[in-house]
C-alpha cells in the first residue's frame, strides 16, 4: 500500500468524492424535491424572499396524483416494460447463440461477419430512423409495440453478442471436450454445459440490453402516435407539455418513476454488471 | 420426424459401437448434422445475421436511396441525384448544426474523459461504503436520457433556476444567466449535461480497466521513489490506454450521433442554434415530413463514424497482432 498523510488523503480524496457524489446526484434530488412540491412554492421566482429552494415545508402527493388521474401514465409504463422485456429476450437468443457460433466455433467467414456485427453496433439509430420509419410504415406497423420490439434488437444483438462471445472466449476448452467424450453432442455440449457457465454473462447482457431498450427514444418518438402506445420517455416528453406549458411537478414525478424501475434493476446487479464491463474489457 | 429415415438407424448403430457409452451416443440425423462446425455456426448465426440484415443494413440501402430522391410523406418522388446534399451544404442552418455537432462532440468528450478517470482512479481506492457510491455514481448513465434531461432543464429554468438562485447566493452573479435561451450558453449546457450523464460510464470501464491491473506494479514504482503522477503517467496510463481507446471512440460515435439530450434540453433553438446534425434531421426529415433531405442530412454523419470506426478496428488489429 502506498502510505499518505491525513490531510493529503483530504485533498486528494475525500473533497473531490464529495464534490463528485454531489455533482452527480443533485439532479436526482431536485426531481423529487419538485416532485413533492405544491404548485403554490413550485413557481415562485428563484429571487423571491421567503424562498426555501432545497426542501419544502408543505410536501404534497398531488403530482403523482394527477400523473395517474389524469395522463395514461400506468399505460406507459406497461408499454416501456413490455417492449423492453421482448425486445430483450429477443437479442439475447440471437446474441447467445451468435456469441457462441462466434466464440467457440471455427468456421469460414468467422472474423468477417464477427467484423460486421461489431460495424452495426456502431450504426446510431439517429443515421436509420428516417429510412425505417418508411419501412415500418411500409409493413404497417407504425404505432404498434412491433415496430420497436423488432427494431430495438439492432442496436442489442450486436452488443449482447460481443459480451457474450468475450465470455464464451475465456470459458477453457477442456470443459465442453470433456462433455463431448462422455458422449455429448456437441449441441448438447452447447446447451447442458457452457450455457449454464455463461450465466452471469447472458445476466449482464441482458441487464444492459433492458435499460437500452427502457432509454430509447428516437425510435419510440418516430414510430408511435396514439398516446396510450407510448413508452415513458416518450409519453412525458409528448403529453406532460401542452404548447409552452410544461407541467414541472407531474413531469419531475413522471421521471422519477419511469427513472425507478431501472435504477432498482442496476442496485440488484451492480456487482454483474461492473464484472461482465471487466469480462468485455479483457476478452 | 415421425418415420425413421432409411440408412439412418444404420450409421447411428455404427456410431454407437464406436463410442463408448450407447445410450448417450445415439444422435438423431439433427443432431449429427450439428456436428459440423460450420453448419451448425450457420443455424446459430441466422437469427442475429437476418434481424440486423432486415433492420440495419436494408434501412441503411434505403437510406442512400432517399437521400437522392425528393420523396416526401405522401409523395413517391424522383430521383435527384445529390440534389439534396448540396442543398444541405449551401443551407446556413445546417453548417451551423454541422459545426455544432463537432463542437458539442470534442468538447463533451474531453470533459468525460478528463472527469471519468479522475473519478475511476478515485473509486479505485478503498473507503468504507464503495459498493454504494459506485453504484450511485452509475445513476445517470442508468436513467433514461430524456427524463434526466428534464430534471436539468427544470434547474436551467430562466425564471424558477435553482442554478441562479445558488450562484446568486454565492454572489457570483447580479442577475439571472440565460442559460438556455441564448445559444452559446445552450450549447455549454448541453455539454454540460451530457458530461454529466457520460461521465460514469468512462469511470465505470475505466475502473474496470483499472482493476485488470496488478498493484504490485504501482507500489514497486513508489518504491523506486515515483510520485503519484509519475506513476500515473509511467505505470497506470500505458496498461490503460487499450481500455481508453475503446470507451473514446464508443462514447465519439454516440456523442456524434446524439438526439435525445437537445431534443429536450433545447430542442436545437434558440433560433437553430444549438441544432444537432441529428436533431436537424428530425426536424426536416420528420416534423416537416422531407423524408429525402431528413436523410441526406442525416447521412453527413457517415464519414465522421466511418473513420471513427476504420481507425479502432486499426487499432485494434494492431494490439491483437502485437
Amino acid at each position: 500500500m502506498v502510505i499518505e498523510r491525513r490531510w493529503k488523503r483530504w485533498v486528494y480524496f475525500y473533497i473531490p468524492l464529495t464534490v463528485f457524489v454531489i455533482g452527480t446526484l443533485f439532479p436526482f434530488y431536485w426531481m423529487l424535491i419538485t416532485a413533492i412540491r405544491p404548485d403554490s412554492e413550485l413557481y415562485r421566482s428563484w429571487r423571491a424572499v421567503n424562498n426555501a429552494p432545497f426542501w419544502t415545508l408543505h410536501p404534497t402527493l398531488e403530482h403523482f396524483q394527477d400523473l395517474f388521474a389524469k395522463t395514461t401514465f400506468p399505460r406507459w409504463l406497461w408499454n416501456t416494460f413490455f417492449i423492453a422485456c421482448a425486445s430483450t429476450a429477443i437479442s439475447l437468443f440471437c446474441g447467445l447463440l451468435a456469441g457462441y457460433a462466434l466464440g467457440r466455433l471455427k468456421f469460414p467467414l468467422a472474423g468477417t461477419i464477427g467484423t460486421s456485427i461489431f460495424v452495426t453496433y456502431l450504426v446510431p439509430p439517429t443515421l436509420l430512423f428516417i429510412p425505417l420509419a418508411n419501412i415500418i410504415r411500409a409493413f404497417q406497423l407504425g404505432d404498434t409495440p412491433w415496430a420497436l420490439i423488432l427494431t430495438y434488437p439492432t442496436f442489442l444483438i450486436p452488443f449482447c453478442t460481443w459480451l457474450l462471445m468475450g465470455y464464451f472466449k475465456t470459458i477453457p476448452k477442456e470443459l465442453e471436450e470433456c462433455a463431448r467424450i462422455d458422449g455429448a453432442t456437441r449441441f448438447g455440449a452447447m446447451i447442458r454445459i457452457i450455457f449454464p457457465i455463461a450465466v452471469p454473462g447472458i445476466l449482464s447482457a441482458g441487464i444492459f440490453a433492458f435499460t437500452l431498450s427502457w432509454n430509447e427514444f428516437i425510435y419510440a418518438l418516430v414510430f408511435l402516435s396514439s398516446p396510450e402506445k407510448k413508452t415513458v420517455p416518450v409519453g412525458v416528453v409528448s403529453e406532460l407539455i401542452r404548447g409552452d406549458i410544461y407541467f414541472w411537478g407531474q413531469l419531475m414525478a413522471g421521471a422519477l418513476l419511469g427513472s425507478i424501475p431501472v435504477a432498482v434493476v442496476y442496485s440488484f446487479f451492480v456487482e454483474y454488471y461492473v464484472t461482465g464491463l471487466t469480462g468485455s474489457v479483457k476478452g | 420426424m415421425k418415420k425413421p429415415i432409411a440408412g439412418g438407424s444404420g450409421s447411428a448403430a455404427g456410431i454407437a459401437a464406436a463410442l463408448p457409452h450407447a445410450e448417450a451416443s445415439r444422435p438423431g440425423r439433427m443432431t449429427r448434422w450439428l456436428e459440423s462446425e460450420r453448419l451448425l455456426a450457420t443455424l446459430l448465426l441466422a437469427p442475429a445475421v437476418l434481424l440486423l440484415g432486415l433492420f440495419i443494413a436494408y434501412p441503411f440501402v434505403m437510406g442512400v436511396w432517399l437521400s437522392m430522391s425528393n420523396v416526401s410523406v405522401g409523395n413517391p418522388g424522383e430521383f435527384v441525384w445529390f440534389r439534396n446534399f448540396i442543398k444541405a451544404w449551401n443551407d446556413s442552418i445546417f453548417r451551423t448544426a454541422f459545426g455544432n455537432t463537432v463542437f458539442y462532440t470534442f468538447w463533451a468528450t474531453i470533459f468525460k474523459l478528463a472527469l471519468g478517470m479522475w473519478l475511476a482512479l478515485l473509486l479505485n481506492r478503498h473507503f468504507r461504503g464503495k459498493r454504494i457510491v459506485r453504484a450511485g455514481m452509475l445513476l445517470p448513465f442508468i436513467v433514461p436520457t430524456v427524463l434526466s434531461t428534464f430534471a436539468w432543464r427544470w434547474m436551467f429554468d430562466p425564471t424558477f433556476s435553482v442554478l441562479n438562485w445558488m450562484l446568486y447566493q454565492g454572489g457570483f452573479i447580479t442577475t439571472k444567466l440565460p442559460f438556455l435561451s441564448d445559444g452559446t450558453y445552450g450549447m455549454w449546457c448541453a455539454i454540460v449535461v451530457n458530461t454529466w450523464r457520460g461521465m460514469p460510464f468512462f469511470a465505470i470501464t475505466l475502473l474496470a480497466g483499472l482493476q485488470t491491473i496488478s498493484p504490485d506494479l504501482q507500489e514497486a514504482a513508489s518504491l523506486d521513489g515515483a510520485n503519484g503522477w509519475y506513476r500515473f503517467w509511467h505505470v497506470t496510463w500505458p496498461l490503460l490506454k487499450p481500455v481508453t481507446v475503446v470507451v473514446v471512440v464508443f462514447s465519439i460515435i454516440q456523442t456524434f450521433s446524439d438526439f435525445q439530450l437537445i431534443y429536450v434540453l433545447t430542442g436545437g433553438g434558440p433560433a437553430n442554434a444549438t441544432h444537432l446534425l441529428a436533431t436537424y434531421a428530425y426536424q426536416i426529415g420528420i416534423a416537416t415530413g422531407l423524408l429525402g433531405e431528413g436523410a441526406a442530412i442525416s447521412l453527413f454523419m457517415l464519414p465522421v463514424l466511418f473513420i471513427v470506426v476504420w481507425l479502432q478496428l486499426r487499432y485494434l488489429r494492431r494490439l491483437e497482432g502485437a
